[in-house]
């Protein structure tokens, strides 16, 4: 019976002030990995809504391509008022569906590169980079070509294109660096895949359970193991090439523009407070300047000689096709 | 006996509503470009379907054939040490994400486990591991062979106890009594059992691509997940889905030609127990399969075990997410459970009622819809069903408040066809056995399930219980799908886990999974047991 009186009391706040919560929310669209205990989700909500004196929403799904998805099947009448969690590989069909309006003003931007789009606007960013194990792994390739080209009895784990973020990257990686020439790149790596996992987790604990020594992941990998288990076990291999970018956008829908929480996160996503909490809770580089100095940690990350990035229209242009190829080498 | 027919066509209508609405959502959308229906059918669409109809052949093959063996010799010894532990740790895989079953078979057949391990340092060779069709047989015989097992097994149990004793009295040994007693009702359980294991197998994803090595090794589910999830290409996943079901239809009816109907015994038991003695020969090769199939099943548990062990497990079980995700699984896992058990009583009850009915006949469409055909639910991919559902529903309710209430209707009707496994036969001989005497002492209603029918289906019940609760357990699809908070299950939690770096509380949640998981087969085989003096 003690519970009855709070219990009115806060049914009729609750009928009073929900004219008030409605204008004063923001729903923002994301994948599970972001909203996760561990993410950033929790403190990036916390430090937002200490500033708007708001109700941020996150609606989490699978990843970023479930995401777009998610947003087409919603279309005009989506909730969503930001979408966060696109990497530039999907920009190009983003845009296309015509649901994402300009953004406002930003703050400066701290990108390999720079940034140039009037929609979407970039978060951190990563490199995908051959991760290796340093007991089992002496001399660990130096280029993609030593990768193609060496010992096939050394083994490496990937991730299918076709249902993988990282495994669209290494396609990606392949055609910037082999060009035409990727179908014959792909016939010799080949011979050194141990096995294609459907999605990165998969292939990250064959990885870690010992079955290859390399695994493809990305270069900040290696922070995780330094700064929550204490080894430098596992190492990212620099390669000569370069390392292909992954960028990770987030922008505003149709409806979110109408509402003017929605700039305000923009600008709070390039500030230092939500740049600051990235590196640590989603193991990528923050894309705007910070303040405090990142763990030690990240100082002892490959530094790529030579960002590669193809751009949207080309990825979006040529996805299936180059999708295909490795499909048709891959399985023969 | 017709009032039996009732709760069977709800049931059927249920399951067809619940797969209808997903294609009608899938259509609507389908239609606005249809041109990925056409496009699906490509050289190498035909390359998967043979490889997806291949490995699923021989899984089956490999997964039933040693099951019949295995059930057989638990069944000549209904109690010894361990026995109950055994088939209890039998339901388990069926609890276990794919992922997590290919890491334990890797643990003991990969390239770092433990038979690797031993072939380097006694005789100096490199295993190579398993990956490649090798791979994806032991994996799916590890789920499917303990699951068969657990089914012949019930099917065995429904031999009823006079034929024993008179087989003992005649002094049959071995050889006879197989042919006589025990062949007639394990292949009348066979096509059921072997379908099922079947539809596991063709629909399997993260197993064949983790351990098949490579693209070549793909099935027609993983183009319909990618059709969905990746290309957002419904015409494409509706053509797949179809082809899908397709094969699996053939297959099912070619296994229903092996079959055999079985008539039961109409007189009610008199006798307990078994007095059949088994020859020494015939107890030691019983005891080496027992051995085999344990080993088989338990080594890679026990490598879960193992790796969960190191995991920072009382951090782990009292983490509030961790409560939380057990504690909607636990609520999912039952409610669907239930469901499923009660959608497979009706089945079975309408099926009996119409072969009855039409005792000398070729059984009628409605009839094998209502026993084999509603297990077809298991080939439509819960992405097929969830996402249809959503493109139905999302213009008029939120999505998202309906995430459970999705999750609980497809685990039922996934798990269905698992429990009409396990029902089925021992509804049947129950039949048989007391129709005529309930009929004549005007037993019906509720009176006739409680002391008639309750009793001799309390064990299968329960075993269909157990089984479903596993199965929802471990499952992902729909969950996956709708990718609400709302639903945190525990496999949820570990993949979430396994996909942010935290491999080791990822191992620690499978562990806890099995052990929630084996904790719900002790409540169902102690409920089960409650009655024997019936």
């Amino acid at each position: 019976m003690r519970m009855r009186t709070p219990f009115l009391a806060l049914l009729a706040a609750a009928a009073f002030t929900v004219p008030a919560a409605a204008a004063d929310k923001l729903t923002v669209y994301t994948y599970e990995s972001f909203t996760a205990e561990w993410g950033p989700g929790p403190q990036v909500e916390k430090a937002f809504e200490a500033e708007c004196a708001c109700d941020l929403e996150f609606v989490a799904v699978a990843d970023g391509v479930a995401l777009l998805n998610r947003v087409k099947l919603e279309g005009q009448s989506t909730k969503a008022d930001i979408v966060l969690g696109l990497d530039t590989n999907l920009t190009a069909e983003a845009k296309q569906t015509g649901l994402f309006a300009p953004h406002g003003t930003i703050g400066e931007l701290n990108l390999p590169g720079g940034w140039k789009d009037d929609i979407f606007v970039p978060y951190d960013y990563g490199y995908f980079a051959v991760v290796y194990d340093t007991e089992k792994m002496k001399e660990p390739p130096k280029s993609l070509k030593e990768l193609v080209d060496g010992d096939p009895e050394q083994k490496i784990v990937l991730q299918d294109p076709r249902t993988s973020t990282p495994g669209l990257g290494l396609v990606l990686w392949v055609k910037a660096v082999y060009g035409a020439q990727s179908a014959e790149a792909w016939k010799k790596l080949k011979n050194r895949v141990l096995t294609v996992t459907p999605g990165w987790s998969e292939s990250y604990g064959l990885f870690t359970k010992g079955e290859a020594p390399m695994v493809l992941s990305y270069t900040t990998s290696p922070a995780y193991h330094m700064i929550a288990e204490k080894t430098e076990k596992y190492q990212a291999a620099p390669f000569a090439e370069g390392q292909y970018m992954q960028i990770e956008v987030a922008g505003v829908t149709v409806n979110g523009a109408k509402n003017p929480l929605s700039e305000k996160f923009m600008a709070f996503m390039t500030s230092t407070k939500f740049q600051e909490i990235i590196p640590e809770t989603n193991w990528m580089l923050p894309a705007a300047r910070v303040d405090k100095p990142l763990n030690p940690a990240f100082d002892k990350l490959v530094k790529p000689s030579n960002s590669l990035l193809l751009s949207p229209e080309l990825v979006l242009q040529n996805r299936k096709a180059w999708v295909d190829e490795w499909l048709s080498v891959m399985s023969e | 006996m017709r009032r039996a027919l009732a709760p069977a066509l709800l049931a059927l209508a249920a399951l067809s509503i619940l797969i209808g609405g997903a294609f009608i959502g899938l259509g609507v959308e389908a239609a606005r470009n249809p041109a990925g229906s056409f496009s699906a059918f490509d050289g190498y669409l035909l390359r998967v379907a043979r490889f997806t109809l291949w490995q699923a052949l021989l899984s089956t093959a490999l997964s039933v054939v040693p099951a019949i063996l295995v059930a057989r010799a638990f069944s000549r010894y209904p109690s010894f040490v361990g026995r109950s532990l055994i088939l209890r740790l039998f339901a388990l895989p069926l609890a276990l994400p794919a992922i997590v079953a290919a890491l334990g078979v890797l643990s003991l057949l990969g390239r770092a486990g433990y038979v690797a391990d031993a072939l380097t340092s006694f005789a100096g060779v490199t295993w190579p591991g398993i990956y490649g069709l090798s791979g994806i047989l032991v994996a799916h015989v590890f789920f499917n062979l303990p699951l068969a097992t657990r089914l012949f097994l019930q099917a065995l149990e429904t031999v009823p106890s006079d034929q024993w004793r008179l087989a003992s009295q005649l002094g049959m040994s071995a050889g006879p009594s197989f042919r006589l007693i025990e062949w007639p009702v394990l292949r009348s359980a066979f096509p059921g059992i072997a379908g099922l294991v079947f539809m596991l197998c063709v629909t399997s994803f993260t197993i064949v691509l983790t351990l098949g090595g490579g693209p070549s090794a793909s099935t027609l589910e993983v183009g319909i997940y990618q059709a969905l999830r990746f290309d957002f290409d419904p015409a494409r996943a509706v053509a797949l889905t179809l082809v899908q079901i397709g094969l699996t239809v053939v297959v099912v009816v070619l296994l229903a030609l092996l079959g055999a109907s079985m008539t039961g015994e109409a007189a009610p038991s008199v006798s307990r127990r078994r007095y059949l003695l088994p020859s020494t020969m015939e107890t030691v090769v019983n005891a080496i399969l027992i051995l085999l199939a344990g080993v088989f099943v338990i080594g890679p548990l026990a490598a879960i075990v193992a790796s969960g062990l190191q995991a920072d497990l009382g951090r782990l079980a009292t983490s509030a997410a961790v409560l939380r995700a057990t504690a909607t699984s636990l609520v999912l896992a039952v409610l669907s459970a239930l469901l499923a058990v009660a959608l497979s009583w009706s089945l079975a009850a309408g099926r009996r009622c119409l072969a009855v009915a039409g005792r000398n006949a070729r059984p009628g469409l409605l009839e094998r819809v209502m026993d084999g055909g509603a297990g077809l639910v298991l080939v439509v991919p819960p992405i097929v069903i969830g996402s249809g559902w959503f493109m139905l529903l999302r213009q008029s309710v939120d999505v998202l408040a309906l995430a459970p209430v999705m999750v609980v209707a497809v685990n039922a009707a996934m798990a269905m066809p698992f429990a009409i496994r396990a029902i089925r036969p021992a509804y049947d001989a129950a039949g048989e056995r007391h129709d005529r005497i309930a009929a004549q002492l005007g037993i019906q209603g509720w009176n006739r399930l409680r002391l008639i029918d309750w009793p001799a289906m309390r064990r299968p019940v329960l075993t269909a219980l157990m089984f479903a609760m596993a199965l929802s357990l471990g499952d992902l699809g729909v969950i996956a799908l709708f990718g609400s908070d709302a639903v945190q299950t525990l496999p949820y939690l570990l993949l979430a886990s396994m996909g942010s770096y935290r491999t080791a509380d990822a191992a620690g949640i499978a562990l806890l999974l099995g052990l929630v998981c084996l904790g719900l087969t002790l409540v169902a085989d102690h409920l089960g047991k409650g009655s024997d003096h019936a």
